[in-house]
C-alpha cells in the first residue's frame, strides 16, 4: 500500500467514523472536469453547458473548469483517467460514444475499464437521418424504392458513431458509399448542402440547429430517427421528433430488413452505446459513496432546475439526464454488448471497410 | 432585395448596442487580456477563451460578446511580438511574418517592423469588417460554391508558393516541401485509419505532429541556437535603428499591397475547412511577386511583413462567416466562441443558419466589435512596441534560457505530453540542419501545413468525382472543372512559372557560402534514408486502404526523385557549387565562439531534467546553471532572473489553469501545484 493509498483510506475511515465531518464541502476548491476531446466537439459543448450549473449546486460552490485532453480518438484521456485514484473528488471525467466504441470493439489502444469507474451522471441524445429532395420523394416510409440508388455520405470513420447509421442503411439494403476523413458532422452537413453528399445524419441538437432549416426550405427530407429507449429498453419514437418514424419502423416496412436476429441485435447494442447513453460523467476508481452521492445530488438538482428544460433543449437536446442508480444502470447498458454483437460488427467492419482493430 | 432593407436598420442597432460605455469597457478588458495571452507563443485564443467561459453563463449577451471578441481579435496581432522579435512563430497566422520580420529585428529595426505589422493588422481588420458588412447577407450561396475540388485547388495554390520560396536550388526547395508533406502524413490517416510511420505502441505518434511544434522547431530553435552560439544581441551591435513612426510610413507607402492582401485574407478566411494555414503564405507569395526588387526578401523586406500581416487579421473576420452562418467553426477558438454564445443571456442567440434572420443586429455587432477591438489592440501594441523592441538589444545569452523555457512550455501546451517537448527537440534538429545546408525552411513548413488538406481534399474529391462520372461523363467534368477551379488553376500555373523565375533572387537564409562536399552529402543521404523508409512503410498499407497510401507514395516518389537528381549533381559538380551551401564554412555560424552541440546540450539538458524532475524543478536548475555557467552572471542577478522566470511561468499557467510537464519524480511523490 502506497503512502497515498494509506492516506486516502485513513481519510475515508475518518469521514465514515465522524458523521459531523461527513458533509462533503468543496469551498474554495477547483474541480477539473476532464474531457478526452478537443475544444471543438460535442463533448466540449456538453461539459461546458453543465459545468457552471454543477458549480452552483455542489456544496461550497467550487469552480468547475473543463479541461481538454484530446488524443488517439479519446483513448489517451481515458487511459489517463484509468490511472487516477480518488483523492478529494476534484477530478471528474466525461466520456462519449467515441470513448465507448473503441472499448466495445476491442481497440488495441484501450487500457481502460469502464466498470472500475463511478458514474454520477449520464445523458443521451438522438439522431436523425435525412435525404436529398430527389431521392427523398421516393421514400414512402420504407426503403424499398431506395435500394438501387447510390448514395454518398460524408463520414468521420466507420468505427466512430457513424457505425450506427452506416449499419442501419446497409440493413435497409441501401447502397451508401461513405467518404471518410471529415472532421465533424458539421462538415458532413456542409457536404450535403453543397450537393456532394446525398444522404446525411445529425445528432438531435445539430439537426435542430441547422438541418431542420433545410427541411423547411425543401432542401432535405427527413428519413428516420434512431429512436429512443423506454424504461423497458424498447425502441420508441424519439421524444424530440415524435413526427419522424424510427429506424425500427422503417426496417419493419422494408423488404429484407429484420428487427430481430444478430444484425438487429448488434445494431441495437451499438445504438444504445452511441445515443441514449452517449455521454457519461465519472469519478475515479475508489471514490467513497458519500462523495459520489454529493455529485449525484448536485446533478439531480441541476436537472430539476425550472429553466433546465429550456436551457438543455438548445444545448444538449430534450433527453433524460440520469443520476445515481439511473446513471449506474445506464452506464451498464451503454458499455456492455454481447460477444455475438461485438463479433458481428467486427466482421462487418472488416468485410465492408477493411477495418481490423488488432 | 429585402435582405438589404433589413440589413441597414440592423447595422444601426448594432452600433447602438456597441457604443455604450459598459460595452466598450468590456471590449478593452478583453483586448488587454487577449494581448497578455497572445504574447505567449503557442497559447493563443483557445486558452484565453476557456478562461472566460465560466463567466459567460447568463451574462448580458452584448457584454459577453465584447469581452470574448476583444480577446479573440487581438491574439493574431499580439503574437507578432514573438515572431518579429524572437523569430518564434506564435501561431499559424504569424509564420510568414517571421521570414522578414525577424531579419529586420536583427538589423535593429524591430520597432519599425512591429509598427508596420500592427498597422497592417489594423487595416486588414477594418477591411475585413467593411467587406463582411456587405458580404455576410449574400455569403451563403458563395460559400456553398466552394466544394472539395475548389478547396483542393486553394491548397494547391498555397503549395505552389513553394516555387517562390524554394531558394537558390529549386530542387532542394521541392525536396524540402516533399519532406514536410511526408512528415505531415505521420500518424493515423484521416480516411482509413492506417498508421503511417507510427505504431500503437507509441500512441503519441498516432495523432501526428502538431503545427505549433513544427513551427517552433523549424523556425525558432535554429535561430535561438545560432544567436546563442554567436553570443550577441538580436539586433546587431545592440543598436536600435528606425523607430515606430518609420513602420507606419512604410505601411502608407505600401497601402495597395495591404489592400490586396486584406482581400485575400477575407476571401480565404470565408472558406470553411481551410482556415489560417494557407492564407499568410499566399499573401507572402503575392507580396514577393508584386515587388520589383526581390533581392531583400528573406533578409528584411518590409513588404514581406506587411503582406502576411494584412491578411491574417482580415482572415479572422472572414472566418466569422462559416462560424456564424453555418455553425461550423473555422478554428479551435471559434468553436469555443460558438459554445460560449449559447451560454450568454437566456441562451436564445443561436449560431447557425437562423443567425442572419433572427439576430442580424448581433451578427453585425460581432463584426464591428471585432474591428473596434483591432483598433484598440493595435494602438496598445504600437504604443508598447518601442519599449518592447529594446529586448532585441539585450545580450542574447540572457534571453535564450527564457526562450527555451517559453518554447518548451508552448510545445507542451499543444498536446500535454512529455513527447511534445521531445518532438520539438527533434524537429528543431531538422530545422538546424535545413538552415545550415540552405534547404528552404519555409518550403518545408508549407509542405507540412498543407499535407493534410491536400491529402484529405484530393481523396474526397476523387471519390465524389468518380461517383459523378459513374452517373455521366459530363456530370463528372462539371464537378471537377467548375469555373472557380479553372480560375484557381490558372492562378496557380502563373504563380509557379513566375515563382520559379524569381526564386533564385530570394534567399531566405541569406547568401550561404559553399564548402566541402562531405557534410551536405551526408545530410542528403540521411534525408533520403527517411524518405525511403516512409515510402516502404506506406507501401505496406494494404491496397483496400488505397486512400491512406496514395498520397505518401506519390509525394515520397517525387521527393526521392528530387533527392536522387541532387545526389547526382553533388557527385558531378565541384565543391564550390551553390548546391553545397554550408553555414558552418563561412559567416556568422562558422565564426561563432560556441559550438553547435555544446549549445544544444543545454536545451537537451532541460528536457532530460524535465523527464526526471518535472518542468518547474528542472527549469529552476536549468536557469541557475545556465546563467551562472554560460552567461557568467553574478549570483544575485542569477537568482533574481531565475525567480522572475519561474514566477512568470507560474502566474501564466496558474491564471490559465494549465499544467506543467510532470517527470518521473512526480510519479513517485505527490507534490503541490507548480511542482506537480
Amino acid at each position: 500500500m502506497t503512502i497515498k493509498q494509506l492516506a486516502t483510506s485513513v481519510a475515508a475511515a475518518a469521514l465514515l467514523a465522524s458523521p459531523a465531518l461527513a458533509e462533503v464541502d468543496f469551498s474554495g476548491k477547483t474541480i477539473e472536469w476532464v474531457i478526452p476531446f478537443s475544444e471543438t466537439g460535442g463533448s466540449a459543448k456538453w461539459a461546458n453547458f453543465f459545468a457552471p450549473l454543477l458549480s452552483q449546486e455542489l456544496p461550497g460552490n467550487p469552480t468547475v473548469v473543463v479541461k481538454f485532453m484530446p488524443g488517439a480518438g479519446s483513448t489517451k484521456g481515458a487511459n489517463w483517467f484509468q490511472e487516477q485514484e480518488y483523492e478529494d473528488g476534484t477530478v471528474l471525467f466525461g466520456t462519449s460514444g467515441s470513448t465507448q466504441f473503441p472499448y466495445l470493439l476491442g481497440d488495441p489502444r484501450v487500457r481502460y475499464e469502464y466498470s472500475d469507474w463511478t458514474p454520477v451522471m449520464a445523458s443521451g441524445t438522438g439522431g436523425v437521418a435525412y435525404l436529398n429532395p430527389t431521392d427523398g420523394a421516393k421514400f414512402d416510409g420504407s426503403a424499398n424504392a431506395l435500394k438501387d440508388i447510390d448514395f454518398i455520405y460524408g463520414s468521420q470513420g466507420a468505427t466512430r458513431l457513424d457505425l450506427v447509421p452506416l449499419l442501419a442503411w446497409e440493413m435497409l439494403g441501401m447502397n451508401v458509399e461513405p467518404v471518410f476523413g471529415i472532421k465533424g458532422r458539421g462538415d458532413g452537413r456542409l457536404m450535403f448542402e453543397r450537393g456532394e453528399a446525398t444522404i446525411d445524419y445529425q445528432t438531435s441538437s445539430a439537426y435542430l440547429g441547422a438541418s431542420a432549416e433545410l427541411v423547411t426550405q425543401g432542401k432535405a427530407v427527413p428519413m428516420m430517427t434512431w429512436g429512443a429507449l423506454d424504461t423497458d429498453g424498447n425502441i420508441v419514437r424519439d421524444p424530440t421528433f415524435p413526427e419522424i418514424a424510427t429506424f425500427k419502423e422503417v426496417c419493419e416496412a422494408t423488404e429484407g430488413c429484420e428487427t430481430s436476429g444478430e444484425a438487429w441485435d448488434a445494431w441495437k447494442a451499438f445504438f444504445v452505446a452511441g445515443f441514449p447513453v452517449q455521454k457519461i460523467a465519472f469519478l475515479p476508481a475508489g471514490t467513497p459513496d458519500d462523495v459520489a452521492q454529493t455529485f449525484s445530488d448536485a446533478f439531480d438538482a441541476v436537472r430539476k432546475r425550472d429553466d433546465f428544460a429550456t436551457l438543455a433543449a438548445k444545448q444538449v437536446g430534450k433527453y433524460e439526464v440520469f443520476v445515481g442508480e439511473g446513471a449506474l444502470k445506464a452506464t451498464k447498458t451503454g458499455t456492455t454488448v454481447s460477444p455475438e454483437a461485438k463479433a458481428y460488427v467486427q466482421n462487418w467492419l472488416q468485410d465492408s471497410y477493411g477495418v481490423s482493430l488488432k | 432585395m429585402d435582405l438589404f432593407a433589413t440589413a441597414l436598420p440592423a447595422l444601426g442597432q448594432a452600433w447602438a448596442l456597441i457604443l455604450q460605455p459598459d460595452v466598450l469597457g468590456h471590449l478593452v478588458l478583453g483586448v488587454v487580456m487577449g494581448l497578455a495571452v497572445g504574447v505567449f507563443p503557442g497559447l493563443g485564443g483557445i486558452a484565453g477563451l476557456s478562461l472566460l467561459l465560466p463567466f459567460m453563463f447568463g451574462m448580458d449577451p452584448i457584454l459577453g460578446l465584447a469581452l470574448m471578441v476583444g480577446m479573440v481579435a487581438v491574439v493574431p496581432t499580439s503574437d507578432t511580438f514573438a515572431s518579429v522579435l524572437m523569430g518564434i512563430p506564435g501561431s499559424s497566422a504569424s509564420q510568414a511574418t517571421v521570414l522578414d520580420g525577424f531579419p529586420l529585428a536583427k538589423k535593429g529595426q524591430a520597432a519599425r517592423a512591429l509598427s508596420a505589422a500592427f498597422t497592417s493588422s489594423l487595416f486588414g481588420g477594418l477591411v475585413g469588417a467593411a467587406f463582411l458588412t456587405l458580404f455576410i447577407v449574400v455569403a451563403r450561396p458563395l460559400v456553398l460554391a466552394f466544394g472539395l475540388p475548389e478547396m483542393l485547388m486553394i491548397s494547391v495554390l498555397g503549395l505552389s508558393m513553394v516555387a517562390v520560396l524554394a531558394g537558390r536550388v529549386a530542387l532542394k526547395g521541392l525536396a524540402a516541401a516533399g519532406l514536410g508533406m511526408l512528415i505531415g502524413t505521420i500518424g493515423e490517416a484521416d480516411a482509413g485509419g492506417s498508421l503511417r510511420m507510427a505504431s500503437y505502441d507509441i500512441p503519441y505518434l498516432t495523432d501526428g505532429l502538431k503545427l505549433v511544434i513544427v513551427g517552433l522547431g523549424i523556425f525558432a530553435v535554429p535561430e535561438i541556437v545560432s544567436l546563442l552560439r554567436q553570443d550577441r544581441s538580436i539586433a546587431k551591435d545592440a543598436k536600435l535603428g528606425a523607430g515606430w513612426g518609420e513602420g507606419v510610413k512604410d505601411w502608407v507607402a505600401n497601402k495597395w499591397l495591404s489592400v490586396r492582401c486584406s482581400l485575400i485574407g477575407v476571401v480565404v478566411g470565408v472558406i470553411p475547412g481551410l482556415g489560417g494555414s494557407v492564407v499568410d503564405w499566399i499573401a507572402y507569395g503575392h507580396a514577393v511577386q508584386t515587388t520589383k526588387d526581390k533581392s531583400q526578401f528573406g533578409k528584411g523586406e518590409i513588404r514581406g511583413v506587411i503582406g502576411p500581416e494584412s491578411s491574417n487579421n482580415a482572415k479572422e473576420g472572414g472566418g466569422l462567416v462559416p462560424t456564424l452562418l453555418f455553425g461550423i467553426p473555422g478554428s479551435g477558438s471559434m468553436a469555443i466562441f460558438i459554445g460560449a454564445i449559447a451560454l450568454l443571456g437566456s441562451g436564445d442567440i443561436e449560431v447557425g443558419p437562423s443567425m442572419l434572420r433572427d439576430n442580424l443586429d448581433i451578427t453585425y455587432s460581432i463584426v464591428w466589435l471585432l474591428a473596434l477591438a483591432n483598433v484598440v489592440g493595435t494602438v496598445l501594441c504600437i504604443a508598447a512596441s518601442g519599449g518592447i523592441a529594446k529586448l532585441t538589444t539585450i545580450r542574447f545569452t540572457y534571453l535564450a534560457p527564457f526562450l527555451f523555457m517559453l518554447i518548451s512550455f508552448a510545445a507542451f501546451q499543444s498536446g500535454q505530453n512529455f513527447e511534445d517537448i521531445l518532438a520539438l527537440f527533434v524537429i528543431g534538429l531538422i530545422g538546424i540542419f535545413l538552415r545550415r545546408f540552405d534547404w528552404s525552411r519555409p518550403a518545408f513548413l508549407i509542405g507540412f501545413v498543407l499535407s493534410n488538406p491536400v491529402e484529405k481534399f484530393s481523396n474526397q474529391a476523387f471519390q465524389i468525382a468518380s461517383f459523378r462520372f459513374r452517373s455521366s461523363f459530363s456530370d463528372g467534368m462539371d464537378y471537377i472543372f467548375s469555373p472557380i477551379v479553372i480560375v484557381l488553376l490558372i492562378i496557380t500555373v502563373v504563380s509557379v512559372v513566375l515563382g520559379l523565375r524569381q526564386a533564385k533572387s530570394i534567399m531566405a537564409e541569406g547568401d550561404v557560402q559553399s564548402g566541402s562536399k562531405r557534410a551536405p552529402i551526408v545530410f542528403l543521404l540521411v534525408l533520403m534514408a527517411y524518405v525511403v523508409t516512409a515510402l516502404i512503410n506506406a507501401n505496406m498499407i494494404p491496397d483496400y486502404n488505397m486512400t491512406d497510401k496514395i498520397v505518401p507514395l506519390i509525394v515520397g516518389g517525387v521527393t526521392v526523385t528530387a533527392l536522387l537528381i541532387l545526389l547526382a549533381q553533388m557527385i558531378l559538380r565541384p565543391e564550390t557549387d551553390t548546391i553545397f551551401a554550408d553555414k558552418e564554412m563561412a559567416g556568422e555560424d562558422a565564426d561563432a565562439p560556441y559550438g553547435l552541440w555544446s549549445t544544444l546540450a543545454w536545451f537537451a539538458g532541460l528536457i532530460a531534467a524535465t523527464y526526471v524532475l518535472g518542468f518547474i524543478l528542472a527549469l529552476t536548475g536549468f536557469l541557475v546553471s545556465f546563467l551562472r555557467v554560460r552567461a557568467q552572471a553574478p549570483w544575485l542577478k542569477t537568482l533574481i532572473l531565475t525567480a522572475a522566470g519561474i514566477a512568470l511561468m507560474c502566474v501564466m499557467a496558474g491564471a490559465l489553469n494549465r499544467d506543467f510537464p510532470p517527470g518521473l519524480l512526480q510519479g513517485v511523490v505527490d507534490l503541490p501545484w507548480p511542482l506537480k
